[in-house]
């Protein structure tokens, strides 16, 4: 029953968000806002990781093909179906569900032990418009970041493939081009926008009604991460299912 | 004027407020008192709209706030200023930014209009340097005065605040009291204050309002809690020597 309790409570969160709109002046400052705080200062940890992760796939792919009859390419192929269908916006995904929705857990979990949201409805501000719309319409600029990370996972790839010796970079670039096919990327960015939606709102959910004080901000961060990253592999599972299946 | 009628709120099993019904009147400070966990806090939070109540009824210059429209109660708080027992003032905002936040979301001022408001009700609260100052980097007095600041900034009619002066010293304390009946008397607003604070009764309280066990057991005014010969709130009120000795003192001379 409290797990129905929570998802209604979410879901009628959502409509509340569409309510009452906050005056666009002020709401345009909190989407730059939120757009540098949660998609700009995010960038420096996807390029690294992706670019390390993308040299990875590339040696691990490299040193499990032993036969000779396997061409070279493969290792390409292989890093770019890798990088494009799951990693960059899954893995990256529960990543963030980490980086960008604990913070929005405990920035927003911080005003409500500090009073800060009841002064917003004291004054008569609809505070979930108020809190939680900019940072969906922020997120919207997160395929964007995943774009980014795909790229530079790919060029990781193919630095570890020449740094390491596994493959030649004509060999690298061909296995990249190898049936390549442009539905990956519209999947790869139709899951990334659902994710970035469930980024937004799962955190601002457990940090809007948390209940409590400082110590109870800390377990809703972690609470929001277990169920942020819950969500993202099971609308991975749902989307994956009906988009490939 | 606000008017509350027999009004009741429940937590559950546990019946909190028990037929509260009382006036608070327009330009003048209006006092709730009682020990902890007395409905004090449950009380104010009803009268701003923040708790549903399952009886009764409140009403703000003759509206019955239950009866409101969801935009007519949103209108009716964007006339309510509030200062919280914490200050509640938005970390990620200058003191001169939290002060012009009702500005920019209730009124069609220009970005100079609205500067020279926030300067001037910075001035009212003696903050005019304080401007660029982060909440972080402000006193508890500093922050309670932004906070009463960012109250009256857009000219409210209903003020409330929860233990204005709770945490400072006595001297701040006394000068935040002073503002704060300046202010309701300056602006002839309706002012509601929750207070532990004997000597905000005593300086501010022109009419007070004492709640025991979620009932309201007296209401009076800093004159008449002199002269009352109810116990509850004569043991509440003059708990400690002091107040016992000036007491004693006030009635021999006024005999």
């Amino acid at each position: 029953m409290a797990y129905l309790h929570h998802i209604g409570t979410y879901f009628l969160m959502i409509a509340e968000m569409f309510r009452k709109p906050t005056k666009w002046k002020v709401m345009k400052h909190l989407i730059f806002k939120d757009i540098n705080d949660l998609i700009i200062s995010s960038l420096g940890i996807i390029a690294f990781i992706s670019f390390f992760v993308g040299g990875v796939i590339t040696i691990q792919t490299a040193l499990n093909i032993s036969n000779p009859l396997i061409p070279k390419y493969l290792v390409g192929f292989a890093t770019r179906q890798s990088v494009v269908l799951e990693f960059a916006p899954t893995f990256t995904s529960i990543i963030m569900a980490g980086k960008v929705g604990s913070f929005i857990t405990s920035s927003i979990g911080t005003m409500r032990v500090t009073e800060q949201i009841d002064a917003l409805e004291v004054m008569g501000i609809n505070s979930i418009n108020y809190l939680v719309f900019p940072k969906v319409i922020a997120l919207l600029f997160y395929p964007f970041a995943i774009a980014i990370g795909m790229f530079l996972g790919i060029l990781g790839g193919m630095a570890a493939c020449v740094y390491g010796g596994y493959a030649t970079v004509s060999d690298y670039i061909l296995g990249i081009q190898t049936d390549f096919d442009t539905f990956h990327v519209s999947y790869s960015f139709i899951k990334t926008f659902i994710f970035a939606f469930v980024l937004a709102t799962i955190p601002s959910y457990h940090g809007y009604y948390m209940k409590g004080g400082a110590l109870e901000v800390g377990k809703a961060s972690t609470t929001s991460f277990v169920w942020t990253s819950v969500a993202i592999i099971l609308l991975n599972y749902i989307s994956t299912d009906i988009m490939l299946g | 004027m606000i008017e509350v009628k027999d009004l009741h709120k429940s937590f559950g099993d546990s019946h909190i407020l028990k037929g509260i019904s009382t006036t608070f009147d327009k330009g003048q400070t209006n006092l709730i008192i009682g020990q902890s966990g007395s409905g004090k806090t449950v009380f104010l939070k009803c009268l701003l709209g923040l708790f549903d109540y399952e009886e009764g009824a409140i009403a703000y210059d003759g509206k019955i706030f239950s009866q409101l429209s969801e935009d007519q109660k949103r209108n009716l708080r964007s006339q309510i200023g509030m200062v919280f027992q914490g200050s509640a003032l938005f970390d990620s905002m200058t003191i001169a930014e939290n002060v012009m936040f009702p500005l920019q979301m209730f009124t069609k001022m220009s970005k100079s209009e609205m500067q020279d408001r926030t300067d001037f009700v910075l001035k009212r609260v003696n903050l005019a340097d304080a401007h660029n100052k982060m909440p972080s980097e402000a006193s508890g007095g500093m922050q309670k005065r932004v906070a009463i600041a960012r109250a009256i900034v857009n000219n409210p009619k209903y003020l409330f605040c929860d233990e204005p002066n709770s945490g400072l010293d006595p001297k701040t304390a006394i000068v935040i009291d002073n503002l704060i009946q300046e202010i309701t008397k300056e602006y002839q607003i309706t002012t509601v204050i929750n207070s532990h604070d004997m000597n905000s009764v005593m300086e501010i309280g022109e009419k007070i309002v004492f709640l025991k066990n979620g009932f309201k057991e007296w209401e009076g005014s800093k004159d008449t809690i002199f002269k009352t010969d109810n116990v509850a709130v004569t043991d509440f009120v003059y708990s400690s020597n002091l107040f016992k000795k000036v007491r004693r003192m006030y009635l021999e001379e006024n005999q």
